[in-house]
């Protein structure tokens, strides 16, 4: 079992700055768990947070908004489980594929005898306050990561660490489940600084964008946003399939901090750092 | 937790107190400006608010795209039409010749126009896209008199802010404001693809709001109003589509 020194620091990301520290949110190695328990043990000595207010906050705010648009996403999407390609596409047009569910809406072909019950008005409402809500925090995450020095200090990878020979030998130490390296438990390791970097400036502005593209007001003013793209229902289509990469992502995420413990990366990006009844844990 | 958060932390609560103050602030002002929808007061008020407020100021003039000919739909789907009841079948029966829109509220001359009399008027076409809020949309050709033509026809009052229209089909009726009604691809649709406009699209008169989403594109309109405010009709969100439990402004 390798346990760095914990909180001292990732071994080449550290930075000065107080509450900046180390960014150990969620190591996609599974730390066996007694690792974690001795690094939580040592962590009250350490006064500096694991993660700064502004990231704290933004990724529960984050968090509240995706889980919003998610539910609502699905349900809107189950008046029209079809998908096309190009500008237009209805029932009257060949889809690029349907989603074997059932409809909330009595005039699309699914094969099912039933109807669902038809939810759109309020998810519509809600899908559209939490875009505005994780727009507003992504803008406010994004603008403090970079004036900050966050993305460059705690995501952007070390050169050393991308080169094929590193990069793979990462990847197959997780196939492993290898333990982490030493300042791994204090740092995000490689793999997970390219997860988030995609996340945070691939998927989710991706996202934004393709939702954005189905907006006939905002297509009007910026046609260039959907032509771009290949048209409305392309936008459509690919607005799906990024979401379905974020619950990927989500699913992940969750499962790698279950599996090195739950409150040992829960609790610090709640208070900053692991509170004291985590050591009953 | 260090002293830095701490200070931090606090500022954060000064930050957030007067953003809540500047919010209250802000939200008197686009009242004002025009930048609060109808159905703000609804449990989704402030994202829809957002939304509409930050499309006025930045989609108020700007066109819906138009296609080129050859992009109009072969096969496009009408959506299904509740009965239209007897009236609608006597109007059809005489091929429409009393089909009438009325246009009253805040306006110098208030009138009522027959299909012929719309007919007569400088007509528009434009090739644009319909989309429903299922997701699915079709391109056509629309061809009609642009509302803004018979809303300076009938003396639009300068204090008039919203357009109301009414469908034949009691439970449809759908409301505009001024940007839109007066916007030059707003249309009062007589035909569709080089022929009268169908039934099942809307026949013979539909309101064609191309930056917004199909459900505001009200079709068989029979009547217009115009109003400064939108409090006194039906349960005052606006419209049907609201008390429907759906937004009242669909550019999204």
């Amino acid at each position: 079992m390798s346990v760095g020194p914990p909180l001292a620091g990732g071994r080449r990301h550290c930075a000065s700055v107080a509450w900046s520290g180390s960014g150990d949110d969620c190591v996609l190695f599974p730390v066996q768990h007694a690792s974690s328990i001795a690094a939580i043990s040592q962590s009250r000595e350490v006064v500096r947070p694991r993660h700064a207010a502004v990231v704290r906050v933004t990724h529960w705010l984050i968090t509240v908004a995706f889980l919003a648009l998610l539910v609502t996403g699905a349900e809107i999407l189950t008046s029209h489980p079809r998908f096309y390609w190009g500008e237009i596409g209805n029932i009257n047009t060949r889809p690029l594929f349907t989603l074997p569910i059932p409809a909330s809406r009595d005039t699309v072909p699914t094969g099912y005898s039933y109807v669902l019950p038809d939810q759109n008005g309020w998810s519509r409402y809600l899908h559209f306050e939490a875009a505005w809500l994780a727009v507003l925090t992504g803008l406010l995450y994004a603008g403090f990561g970079i004036a900050n020095g966050h993305f460059r200090r705690n995501l952007l990878p070390a050169p050393s660490d991308l080169s094929g020979r590193s990069l793979a030998s990462d990847i197959a130490r997780h196939l492993r489940f290898a333990p982490p390296r030493a300042g791994d438990a204090g740092s995000y390791n490689v793999l997970q600084r390219l997860t988030y970097l995609l996340v945070i400036f691939v998927l989710f502005p991706l996202v934004t964008w393709t939702g954005l593209a189905m907006s006939p007001a905002m297509e009007g003013m910026f046609p260039g946003m959907v032509t771009a793209l290949g048209g409305r229902q392309s936008a459509r289509t690919i607005h799906f399939f990024v979401s379905i990469l974020l619950v990927l992502f989500l699913v992940v995420h969750v499962i790698m901090i279950c599996v090195v413990g739950f409150w040992s990366r829960v609790g610090p990006m709640i208070f900053g750092r692991v509170p004291k009844p985590v050591e009953r844990l | 937790m260090s002293g830095i958060s701490r200070r931090k932390l606090i500022r954060m609560g000064v930050v957030g107190a007067a953003g809540v103050a500047g919010l209250a602030a802000a939200a008197k002002i686009a009242e004002g400006y025009g930048l609060v929808p109808p159905d703000a007061g609804m449990l989704y008020g402030p994202g829809e608010t957002l939304t509409y407020a930050a499309q006025r100021l930045l989609t108020r003039h700007a066109m819906a795209r138009e296609f080129s000919p050859n992009e109009i739909s072969e096969d496009p789907f009408a959506n299904e039409v509740d009965p239209l009841g007897p009236e609608f079948d006597r109007l059809r029966a005489g091929a429409f010749s009393e089909w009438r829109v009325a246009v009253d509220g805040m306006v110098a001359r208030p009138a009522s126009f027959s299909l012929s009399d719309l007919g007569s008027f400088p007509h528009s076409s434009q090739i644009t896209f319909i989309a429903c809020e299922e997701g699915w949309s079709y391109i056509a050709e629309w061809r009609g008199v642009p509302l803004a033509h018979v809303l300076n026809l009938v003396g639009a009052l300068p204090q008039a802010r919203y357009v109301i229209y009414r469908s034949i089909q009691p439970d449809w009726w759908e409301s505009i404001d001024m940007a839109d009604a007066m916007h030059p691809q707003t249309l009062l649709t007589l035909g569709m693809n080089g022929a009268e406009l169908p039934i099942p699209f809307g026949g013979p008169l539909r309101l064609r709001v191309p930056r917004q989403l199909g459900y505001k594109n009200v079709k068989y309109v029979t009547s217009l109003t115009l109003t400064d405010s939108l409090k006194q009709f039906g349960k005052g969100l606006g419209s049907a589509a609201p008390e429907g439990g759906y937004a009242w402004y669909a550019g999204i």
